[in-house]
């Protein structure tokens, strides 16, 4: 008996990729997640280039997290001209972080991710039936679009992050103009985790390598040390002695492995689970309520976990906002030295790793960006192959569905990672 | 009938179409008054062409993109190019400028696995366009000035004078006459509403060249504040390097050299 499935498109990620199933009786015999979208080669065209355009160019690997890559590049910046940017500075850019993780959250929850559990199209159609949810959603994401916008000039590659700091700080009424809608936001992501925590999630767990930054007492953003819950606990500057990028055919991505061992898993799920101690008490009672206290290991319930990771950002918003103090300056100098330097950062689907060699007279001559995306690659291939065997009297429409939402459920940013899902389901 | 509108993607970073997303305060109504039939970052449904409009975001990159556009607009009345990547080239239009194969060998390791085309080309080198909205990203107000003057038939208002007619609409002082900061301002399309000047910051161009921009003035003042050959050039290639203003502009001061 021969089925197969087909579609060209999957929708609901950001970019262009493709997927080829090929089932067996209950078995998946061929298994090919590629992603198509056309290169951009950025990591060519930065060499020759300045390393304060560092920011300002790699923003536009992805319209949905460019504050990650501005994070991960300013931080690798600072770092290879041995310069420390902290204080103030420090928290105004984990300040706009929030506003970046709340956008992208939201849009994922809302836009991308619940319409699958609740049967829906999109989310303009859910929004036929539950017009109130849509709007509270749309509201939560522009106070994180606020947030950005305030900080950054605009929500989309905003123009106000530099190496060394900012071109512009803002003022405390500025910022104080912000808090009743952040506080109001705040109690509307905890009802949006109890609002999703309701929906039907297959029973499916995996046995992850979680990787994320750390940080020794915050939930982190940008952090100095990576680690893992099977042994990995490194500098950013080791990055390159524990993992690879793989080449593969079929794939204009690269693929990230762990050297010693392969797939690993980066996102909220990896975060959450790594520094759950980190988490206010009460998202730590949330999360045990929704019944992921500690961990998370199924992947479509990591729509819970972005949901709690909402709620954590407009809180450590209004703490920020709380015991802001404009700085005396909105940058500390820098010069251009010759060296390398590393940085990473948690972009709203994973880490963010980012590696420059300068020389003296400041300009790039090599340049190493690893995208969360290729990050998971393996790991999304990995769920897929897991999830079908025991699955496969479910009808083609439902299978299909099912696995789609499976990829969705990593947030795959394909435009990152290069973007364009066509997925294809033979059974034979 | 409700108009039927498409929103694709070529070689992009998928900003310029989150715009429409991020039009929190706007989004439901414009889903009330068209009918978005096919947008994959957004919906799973696909409906059929004939479109009444199209928005194109992204550049032409490989042969099979090249194929695709031609479709695309066989299949719809009016298209339009969204962002610098789709009017330029966008910042992947900087290969232009270099050995691709260099390029492929610095990001792959297997070079003979990529595809790609040895320049990157806006829509309109490949088939006719109905409107241009620049930008990288575009604005979100312009987007929607844009459909709904389209789907009225009236003409959009989208001004082409440059950035600096904003700066004065936004009362900022002149940040190359106040504080001696490289601006490229004159020569920039208004649309953002003068945000860097705003934020203390020169801009850099992401909206692209105005009309009849004097990018020699423009050059001899930066001369003057201390910018270098390398300087000038290196800022009229970034979002925007391929338009042809900035092409000629960046490839006289190279040439000269
Ligand atoms: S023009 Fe800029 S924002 Fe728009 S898709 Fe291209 S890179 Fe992204
Ligand atoms: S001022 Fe210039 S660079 Fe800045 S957003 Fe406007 S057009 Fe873009």
């Amino acid at each position: 008996m021969s089925r197969t499935i087909n579609v060209d498109y999957l929708a609901r990620v950001e970019g262009e990729g493709a997927m080829y199933l090929e089932i067996e009786g209950d078995l998946v015999k061929d298994l090919q997640f590629s992603i198509f979208e056309p290169p951009r080669f950025f990591e060519a065209f930065m060499r020759g280039r300045h390393f304060t355009e560092a920011p300002d160019l790699t923003a536009r690997i992805c319209g949905i997290c460019p504050i990650a890559y501005q994070m991960s590049a300013v931080a690798a910046m600072e770092d290879a001209i041995d310069v420390t940017v902290d204080g103030q500075l420090h928290e105004l850019r984990r300040l706009i972080y929030c506003g970046e993780w709340i956008e992208s959250h939201v849009l994922h929850v809302y836009m991308l991710h619940a319409p699958d559990f609740l049967g829906y199209q999109s989310a303009i159609h859910m929004a036929a039936d539950h017009a109130d949810i849509v709007k509270r959603g749309l509201r939560m994401k522009k106070v994180g679009n606020d947030v950005v916008a305030l900080l950054g000039g605009r929500e989309i590659h905003p123009i106000n992050v530099k190496v060394g700091g900012f071109y512009r700080v803002p003022t405390r009424d500025e910022l104080d103009a912000m808090t009743t809608d952040l506080e109001w936001a705040y109690e509307a992501a905890i009802e949006t985790a109890r609002w999703v925590a309701q929906f039907h999630f297959p029973d499916f767990e995996r046995p992850y390598e979680f990787v994320s930054t750390v940080h020794p007492t915050q939930y982190p953003f940008m952090g100095s040390r990576i680690v893992s819950d099977q042994g990995i606990d490194i500098s950013v500057e080791e990055w390159n002695d524990v993992f690879e990028e793989l080449h593969v055919e079929r794939s204009n991505a690269l693929h990230a492995r762990i050297k010693a061992r392969g797939a690993y898993h980066v996102g909220p799920m990896a975060r959450y689970s790594l520094n759950f101690d980190k988490l206010p008490a009460e998202l730590q009672a949330l999360g045990a309520e929704l019944g992921i206290a500690h961990e998370c290991r199924n992947p479509y319930k990591s729509i819970i976990v972005r949901s709690i990771e909402v709620a954590l950002a407009y809180r450590l918003a209004l703490d920020i906002i709380d015991r802001y103090e404009p700085p005396s300056s909105a940058a500390v100098p820098v010069t251009a030295t010759a060296g390398e330097g590393h940085g990473v950062s948690e972009a709203p689907r994973g880490l963010l790793y980012h590696r420059y060699l300068i020389d003296a007279g400041g300009l790039i001559t090599d340049a190493q960006i690893t995208p969360p995306t290729a990050q998971n690659q393996l790991s999304i291939e990995e769920d897929l192959m897991a999830y079908v065997p025991g699955r496969t009297h479910l009808d083609d429409d439902t299978l299909q569905w099912q696995l789609e939402q499976a990829i969705r459920a990593y947030d795959p940013c394909i435009s990152c990672a290069t973007h364009f899902l066509d997925l294809t389901v033979r059974r034979s | 009938m409700r108009p039927k509108l498409a929103v694709l993607k070529f070689a992009s970073c998928d900003g310029c179409q989150l715009s429409l997303l991020d039009a929190e305060d706007e989004l439901l109504d414009i889903v009330g008054a068209i009918d978005v039939a096919y947008f994959p970052e957004a919906s799973r449904e696909y409906i059929d062409g004939p479109y009444d409009l199209t928005l194109i975001e992204g550049s032409v990159t490989t042969e099979h993109d090249r194929e695709r556009l031609r479709k695309i607009r066989d299949d719809t009345a009016m298209l339009v190019s969204i962002g610098a990547c789709a009017t330029a080239g966008g910042v992947q239009a900087l290969k232009n400028f270099g050995d691709v194969d260099e390029f492929v060998r610095v990001v792959y390791a297997e070079p003979d696995y990529i595809s790609t085309l040895s320049t990157s080309t806006p829509i309109n080198d490949h088939v006719k366009v109905d409107f241009e909205l620049r930008g990288c990203p575009i604005d979100k107000y312009q987007l929607i000035e844009l459909i709904a003057a389209l789907l009225a038939g009236r003409k959009p208002n989208i001004p082409t004078y440059p950035v600096c007619v904003e700066c004065k609409a936004r009362g900022n002082p002149c940040v190359m006459v106040a504080h001696g900061t490289p601006c490229l301002g004159p020569i920039t399309q208004a649309g953002c509403g003068a945000i860097c000047p705003a934020y203390n910051r020169g801009c850099y161009g992401c909206f692209g060249p105005s009309e009849s921009p004097n990018t020699d003035s423009l050059e001899t003042w930066w001369q003057g504040l201390g910018v270098t050959d390398d300087e000038w050039i290196r800022t009229l290639r970034t979002f925007n390097a391929g338009a042809p203003t900035f092409v000629e502009a960046s490839t006289r001061t190279e040439t000269r050299r």
